[in-house]
């Protein structure tokens, strides 16, 4: 068995797991600037400790409903080619140890947005778990900047 | 000294100290790495003597390496006198090397015997030979063997990666210092006011010298070029000379190193393609020898440097019939270019003019690897060309220096920075100032002086909200290649102090800002960059290189403000952004100067060109003249009625074969316009006029204060003055007295009153005020006028 280990989040209901080694930091965020002319998803700049992090909301990066806007929501500061980000989730569950062998492919109905996004699907037993594909979703979004 | 001498003696002085400790331990002890050691020292010297041309030293380090070569080797046992010589050796290179610390050249004296002696060594049996003990009999001998210590006592080397981490930590230090310092403005009485006035203080020259340790002078990195071009000339039998002016400008380190290669390389591109054969130029009337010239200097927060050559310039024919053979583009793409963009075709990848593939340039990497390189740096790079005259590329790069001096400036609740160096002033405007906010068809603009100033609303651009202008605001004036427009904003805060980060990749997209930084209270705010402000605005779309636009007809399709006027048949426009101010002519006043029409404007000569032929100045009354205005150039376009200002999105369609001076027609306010070109009429105007009639104004600029002269000398002799600068009323009185002239003084009341009697009664005396306030703008009118006067 090849053990996983994902920080599972809540962004608009759906359970999401993101692989521990990507990320740095879990945050509530602090007080964000807003940039003006980027992206719908780009919630705004935040300091970090003195570094500047670019934030993107995962609602609007997955095409959810945005969140309303006095919801609390939680940071997931991931690092992406020696960049931090921030990606702003509704709430962070806990880190879950996982066999990796036991991960499904994407439906083949999955919404196509999220299938580049989404490494695979994990049966849990509460709740199906999507594993963002970091690299992919960061990559993509540098790129079409 | 020389640069190159400097650096060559630290780095031999630190070698020689590397050594010296191990070398006491050579005798009875053959460790083969120390000898390699002493191998390479010698070895290096001998290279570099070459190069700096000192035979002496030269011939001493070679005889002393064929030893250690022989040693290592083992021809030669590791004996006394083996040693002795090598110490010897040694000894004389650090008193040479001393001789040329103190004097700057190789000290006299003879090594024949010594190198002598060495080679004997080579073939006797080395035991027996008894070499004096160490060099009594040498004429350098005398002289005291200076410790390599004193060598380099002027300079440590550090390594890169520490003066980056000091200027990070200066930086951290610098944020930190604003966050007290807005923690004790808000504190009452605070005890720490002193102190933390101190700690600011230093803090502030700490980060100054922290910067300074990373800036280099740019001779840096074209100190080779001379050499390179001089063996080029060589290699290709042609004659070319090279000039570099401005080698003092001062370059962060980090860009100087990156800017190295592509200048070199540009320089080699200019020698190999650009400059004819001597017998070529010969023929088409140019000096035998090509010229070169590479300059630097600072402008407005950037460095720009400039390559240009006299050669035979860019064939625009032979480009085009290279780029469709290099599938870079198609036929109908290529006919949509405009010749500028045409140029910066040979900038694309896979792109070489070389018809035949040379040693020298051409191989594959080119000028898009000095593009991307540039670019990379965050600068941009321009080409100008006179097919059989010239190319000239215009390199403008970032200081890219971390921490800056910015201007917080606040729009719709939304803060952001602009560096204090893009600022030329801060003007109140709107109702009930002297600047009110006047509209041209929606477009705002003011009335500054006697310049019509575009303004760009912040909130609209940034799309805070619908753009509209408030009755009141402040209005930033910037500058952005060499035209100013207004940045119009809610507030004003502070200066403070930022250190520049750059924007994180995914933002790098966003043109108007240059980048982030974290203010005393810890938010996070952009930086707005007055170039990208222009270009996403489109302002000054001829000069403000924007993006290369995909290659697609129609060419461009952004909004942009258009002057639409009327000349001979049809409608015309011109991007706004281009025109200097709007004139009225009355034509009576219109002269004939070299059989070309003139008119007298602000103490010069402007010559007047029309859009039709020029019978129509010929009439009376008064006509509108669009002056254009670019560097040195000045020229007005006379038409016959000024029609309207739109904004909208244009798409300008070249026509084929169009009539020069027209960059095409596009449908503007549902009409079909011609649009114009004012760079076509500004070349023509300069090109015309201004190589045949240089007419520049004698200036004196009297000032005592060092900054101030240094400040506005410069200023001056970009604005077309011939300047002398004086420090005293004293050495003015000596320059009139040996019957010196000036058309103009300019100086403070105090120095020029002494003059008031002399011969210079009656010489204009200029805006003594705008000295003390280093008022620029005041300055440069105040000798318009002054001009103006006189010429009237």
């Amino acid at each position: 068995m090849s053990e996983r280990a994902l920080v599972s989040v809540v962004c608009g209901g759906q359970l999401f797991g993101i692989e521990v080694g990507h990320v740095r930091d879990v945050l509530v965020p602090p007080r964000m600037t807003r940039v003006p002319l980027a992206g719908a998803d780009v919630a705004g700049l935040l300091n970090l400790r003195g570094r500047i992090v670019v934030a993107l909301d995962l609602r609007t990066r997955l095409g959810l409903p945005p969140a309303a806007p006095d919801a609390p929501r939680m940071s997931v500061v991931v690092e992406h080619q020696g960049e931090l980000y921030s990606l702003l989730v509704d709430s962070v569950v806990e880190v879950l140890r996982l066999d990796g062998d036991t991960i499904e492919p994407n439906p083949e109905t999955l919404d196509p947005a999220w299938r580049g996004l989404s490494v695979g699907i994990y049966r849990l037993d509460r709740a199906l778990l999507v594993e963002l594909d970091v690299t992919c979703l960061l990559d993509a979004r540098v790129e079409a900047a | 000294m020389d640069d190159l001498l400097r650096e060559f003696l630290t780095e031999t002085g630190e070698a020689i100290t590397a050594l010296d400790a191990d070398l006491v331990t050579l005798e009875g002890n053959s460790d083969p790495t120390l000898l390699q050691g002493i191998f390479r020292l010698f070895h290096t010297i001998k290279g570099t003597c070459g190069f700096l041309g000192l035979p002496r030293l030269e011939a001493l380090a070679h005889a002393a390496e064929s030893i250690l070569a022989r040693l290592r080797d083992r021809e030669l046992a590791v004996t006394p006198p083996v040693i002795g010589a090598v110490l010897e050796s040694i000894d004389r290179i650090k008193a040479i090397l001393a001789a040329l610390d103190a004097k700057g050249a190789e000290p006299e004296g003879d090594d024949g015997a010594f190198i002598a002696r060495l080679a004997a060594l080579d073939t006797v049996a080395t035991a027996e030979l008894a070499v004096p003990q160490s060099p009594r009999d040498a004429p350098v001998a005398e002289q005291r063997a200076p410790t390599s210590d004193e060598l380099k006592s002027e300079t440590v080397r550090v390594t890169v990666g520490l003066l980056d981490n000091l200027m990070a930590m200066a930086g951290e230090l610098v944020l930190t210092r604003n966050q007290l310092m807005q923690l004790q403005r808000s504190a009452e009485g605070a005890a720490f006011a002193l102190p933390l006035q101190r700690l600011s203080q230093v803090t502030t020259e700490l980060q100054e010298a922290v910067m300074k340790t990373r800036m280099q002078p740019i001779r840096g990195a074209w100190a080779k070029l001379p050499r390179i071009v001089h063996d080029l000339a060589r290699d290709l039998h042609k004659t070319i000379e090279i000039e570099m002016l401005g080698g003092g400008t001062e370059l962060d380190r980090q860009v100087l190193e990156l800017i190295r290669d592509p200048l070199t390389h540009m320089v080699r591109n200019a020698a190999d393609h650009g400059i004819e054969p001597p017998e070529e130029r010969a023929r088409l009337g140019k000096p035998r020898a090509g010229r070169i010239t590479v300059s630097a200097q600072q402008r407005s927060g950037h460095i720009v440097i400039e390559i240009g050559d006299d050669g035979r310039g860019l064939a625009i024919g032979k480009i085009k019939a290279h780029a469709l053979m290099r599938g870079i583009v198609s036929e109908s793409e290529l006919a949509a270019l405009s010749p500028e963009q045409i140029y910066r075709l040979i900038m694309r990848p896979g792109f070489s003019t070389a018809e035949t593939v040379t040693a020298i340039s051409g191989r594959g990497v080119g000028l898009d690897v000095v593009r991307a390189n540039i670019e990379k740096l965050g600068g941009t790079i321009e080409i100008a060309n006179a097919e059989g005259r010239g190319t000239h590329f215009t390199i403008v790069l970032p200081l890219t220096l971390a921490i800056v001096s910015a201007l917080i400036l606040e729009c719709r609740g939304e803060r952001f920075a602009l560096a204090q160096l893009a600022v030329l002033e801060l003007v109140k405007a709107g109702v009930g100032t002297d600047h009110p906010i006047e509209f041209l068809n929606r477009v705002p603009v003011m009335r500054l002086r006697e310049h019509l100033l575009p303004l760009v609303p912040l909130s609209g651009l940034m799309r805070l909200d619908d753009g509209a202008v408030p009755p009141s605001a402040l209005v930033v004036v910037t500058e952005v290649a060499g035209r100013s427009f207004g940045i119009v904003v809610d507030r004003v805060h502070d200066v403070e102090e930022i250190v520049v980060k750059p924007v994180a990749p995914l933002l790098r997209g966003l043109a108007i800002f240059a980048g982030a930084t974290i203010l005393g209270d810890g938010s996070v705010i952009m930086i707005l960059d007055p170039a990208g402000i222009a270009a996403a605005s489109a302002l000054g779309a001829a000069s403000v290189s924007a993006p290369a636009t995909p290659p697609a007809a129609p060419v461009r399709d952004h909004r942009m403000s258009l002057l639409l006027f009327r000349a001979g048949a049809g409608l015309k426009a011109v991007p706004l952004g281009v025109v200097a101010r709007l004139e009225e002519l009355d034509l009576a006043a219109i002269e004939s100067v070299g059989g070309r029409p003139a008119v007298q404007y602000r103490g010069r000569i402007m010559p007047l060109a029309t859009v039709t032929p020029q019978d129509v100045l010929e009439g009376e009354g008064r006509r509108p003249v669009l002056v254009f205005a670019h560097g040195d150039a000045v020229m007005g376009l006379v038409v016959d009625a000024i029609e309207d200002i739109v904004d909208e999105g244009v798409a300008i369609e070249r026509t084929a074969g169009a009539q020069p001076g027209l960059l095409g027609s596009a449908i503007v306010a549902g009409k079909a316009t011609d649009i114009i070109d004012a760079g076509y009429y500004l070349k023509r105007a300069r090109d015309d006029w201004f190589a045949t009639a240089p007419q520049r104004r004698r200036v004196l600029l009297i000032e005592n204060s060092v900054f101030a002269r240094n400040l506005l000398t410069p200023l001056l002799t970009a604005a077309g003055y011939d300047v002398t600068t004086v420090e005293s009323a004293e050495a003015a009185l000596a320059l009139s007295e040996a019957g010196t002239d000036f058309d103009a003084i300019v100086s403070d009341g105090a120095l020029a009153s002494t003059l008031r009697d002399g011969p210079w009664r009656d010489t204009p005396l200029v805006a003594p005020d705008a000295i003390q306030k280093l008022d620029r703008a005041a300055l440069l009118d105040g000798l318009d006028r002054a001009f103006g006067q006189a010429a009237a």
